[in-house]
């Protein structure tokens, strides 16, 4: 088996809540651990407040982790990332109209990536590798394309030169947070493909962070699904939702709306619960007051995941014991 | 068959924009009948959320109304004073509006709101409006404790459900939904559709409901309209609009969703972009994205026509060519 080249390690992120002198610690991610390989795509799921935006903002060096190592390509990352893991690791965030400045022409960017993460091109060099780049995305004509202002492109253009960006300084890892939640449905489609496309052409892993289960199984080689900061399930995709284990997962997987699935209603889970807010968390497991197979065990230890024979990785007592 | 609760005939509305009128809602014609719920789906921009305030008479300038009536147990709303309005509203049709998280006061607890409204439309006593207060909560299982309670106090999925007893209050004919669910994650949207649902068959309310996500309304609505580029391009029974697109955008629509069951293969999605509103095209809107565009589509705009029951605005269907 190779390297992964992202290793992540019992990692927490805590966040003090409320006035100054207030005891609050809002746990936004609790002791996550996973691996990312070489040229895999991992969906980070879960609802909103689970922590899987924290866990993308630490990864990139935006807030210091509470505790935990990070490894990325081999070197335990310290308090501050540089500019070369910043380079190897960009992000593309969620907003494509917040997260490009609107009064530069669309090249301007790519030109500043290039120039500082790539010295060894000179000026004609980084104009032929910011075309390459963007028509790589999807953007053609690319030429044309670098001259424009981001108001000229519509929201799936504009994250698609997120992708371009990122790709600039020559990533082996990029952080995707929630890239196409923001864009109409006929367009995501499109964006999905494109991340398939840079793994298998470029060779980049990406965490793909993500609320919606299915555009996790369409583009995802293994998936990580976290409950109020922790991991409840981990496995390969297909695993995962052919038969999830976790009953969050599963209760995820029955409330996920999907036009193509008959309405059995008897099937269907009855749940008015809502994720907890995790400030200063007791032991024992997170779900357990939504669970609909709580034992009294889960209310008092935490529990640590089980890979299972299957190879999934599961944090629950009752799938355990059976 | 009694005469439907609310008919939509014609409607056009219209932003000023500098670059000259653009036609947002252009001729949408529906029916809908009482007790039906009827979803609206589309892309943003696609005049939904603009066709519903239309409705509801809310538009404010640069929209407005420029033709088209909208009848409403027999009354063209259009036509009614400001003062008649206010007594439709509310009493007779009530709207729920797209993040409904923001549109509780913030300063007033949940109890005074619904009192609020109370009062403005109805000559109830205090202790009537209590108690009809305690009533709706519960039905959309708030405990009625709540009724103290601010908004900050309440988590998302509950401030939807509390805005949905408000507009249930004065047990309206129709009740009016703009992407109520859009803000919520999977699970609180699902469990707040099943009580859309459940309260509905209880109730015998209508409901309009205007969404982006057509997978959401999937399991729930009777009919179902697609709207492009200020038209309805496909109108007919949910379940036979999923089945069986005929419309080549609500069949792109509906092939640019990942599934979680079935195999797992590639999708396509809609190349392109809708056409600009101030100077639509001059055949089919469509026309510009579609696979299978003609020369006819480009030059002569297809009307919405019904085979089996089932509208659709497409040459090529009318003609039998795509089915």
């Amino acid at each position: 088996m190779t390297e992964p080249i992202l290793r992540v390690s019992h990692l927490s992120r805590y966040f003090r809540v409320g006035g100054f002198r207030s005891k609050g610690i809002l746990h936004a991610t609790d002791d996550v651990s996973f691996d990312v390989a070489p040229g895999e795509i991992v969906a980070l799921v879960g609802e909103s407040g689970s922590g899987k935006s924290t866990i993308a903002r630490v990864l990139a060096g935006l807030y210091p982790p509470t505790s935990g190592t990070i490894t990325f390509e081999g070197a335990v990352l310290g308090k501050k990332s540089s500019r070369k893991v910043r380079g190897h690791m960009p992000m593309v965030f969620q907003d494509p109209f917040g997260s490009i400045n609107p009064v530069l022409r669309v090249g301007h960017s790519l030109f500043r990536s290039l120039t500082l993460h790539r010295p060894e091109f000179d000026r004609d060099a980084r104009q032929a590798e910011a075309v390459a780049l963007v028509e790589k995305v999807g953007l053609l004509p690319g030429a044309e394309v670098l001259r424009r202002y981001p108001h000229e492109l519509s929201g799936g253009q504009r994250q698609r030169l997120g992708f371009a960006q990122a790709l600039a300084s020559k990533p082996s890892l990029i952080l995707a947070d929630e890239p196409v939640s923001m864009l109409d449905v006929s367009i995501r489609i499109g964006l999905l493909n494109v991340m398939k496309q840079l793994r298998d052409d470029e060779g980049v892993s990406l965490l793909y962070i993500t609320h919606d289960l299915a555009s996790a199984r369409y583009v995802a080689d293994r998936m990580i699904v976290l409950y109020a900061g922790r991991i409840v399930e981990e496995g390969r995709t297909n695993d995962v939702i052919a038969s999830p284990q976790h009953p969050y997962t599963r209760l995820l997987m029955a409330t996920a709306p999907d036009p193509r699935l008959p309405l059995a209603a008897d099937t269907d889970v009855e749940d008015l619960g809502e994720p907890p807010k995790v400030i200063n968390p007791a032991p024992g497991c997170r779900f357990a007051p939504r669970c609909p197979v709580a034992m009294d065990v889960c209310r008092t230890t935490t529990p640590t995941p089980v890979t299972l024979s299957t190879g999934q990785r599961v944090a629950c007592f009752a799938v355990t014991a059976s | 068959m009694s005469a439907p609760l609310l008919q939509v005939r014609d409607l056009c509305v219209e932003y000023d924009t500098p670059a000259g009128p653009a036609k947002a809602v252009d001729h949408v014609s529906f029916d809908l009948h009482a007790g039906e719920f009827l979803a609206v789906v589309g892309e943003s921009g696609c005049g939904k959320s603009t066709m519903l305030f239309s409705i509801a008479q809310l538009l404010t300038y640069p929209a407005s109304t420029v033709g088209g009536e909208v009848l409403f147990d027999g009354r063209d709303l259009a036509a009614l004073s400001a003062e008649e309005l206010r007594q439709v509203r509310w009493r007779d049709l009530s709207v729920v509006m797209q993040s409904a998280m923001n549109a509780l006061n913030p300063t007033l607890s949940i109890g005074a709101q619904l009192a609020d409204a109370c009062r403005a439309h109805t000559d109830w006593d205090e202790t009537k409006i209590a108690q009809r207060s305690a009533e709706v909560l519960s039905m959309v299982s708030i405990d009625p404790t709540h009724l103290s309670s601010f908004p900050f106090q309440l988590s998302g999925g509950m401030r939807q459900r509390a805005m949905i007893a408000m507009a249930l209050l004065l047990e309206p004919k129709l009740v009016i939904m703009d992407e109520p669910t859009s803000a919520l994650d999977v699970v609180a949207q699902r469990s707040l559709m099943r009580q859309v649902e459940n309260l509905r068959r209880e109730l015998g309310f209508a409901v309009l409901f205007v969404t982006h996500d057509m997978s959401v309304v999937s399991h729930f609505s009777d009919r179902l309209a697609v709207m492009y580029a200020g038209q309805v391009v496909e109108l007919g029974a949910t379940r036979d609009v999923f089945d069986r697109p005929r419309h080549p955008y609500a069949h792109g629509l509906l092939e640019a969703f990942p599934s979680l069951v079935g195999e797992s293969r590639p999708l396509m999605g809609i190349p392109g972009n809708p056409p600009s509103l101030v100077t639509p095209p001059l055949g089919c809107r469509f026309a510009e994205r579609c696979a299978h565009a003609t020369e006819q589509c480009r030059t002569e705009a297809p009307t919405l026509d019904v085979v089996d029951g089932h509208a659709v605005r497409c040459h090529l269907v009318s003609k039998g060519v795509l089915s």
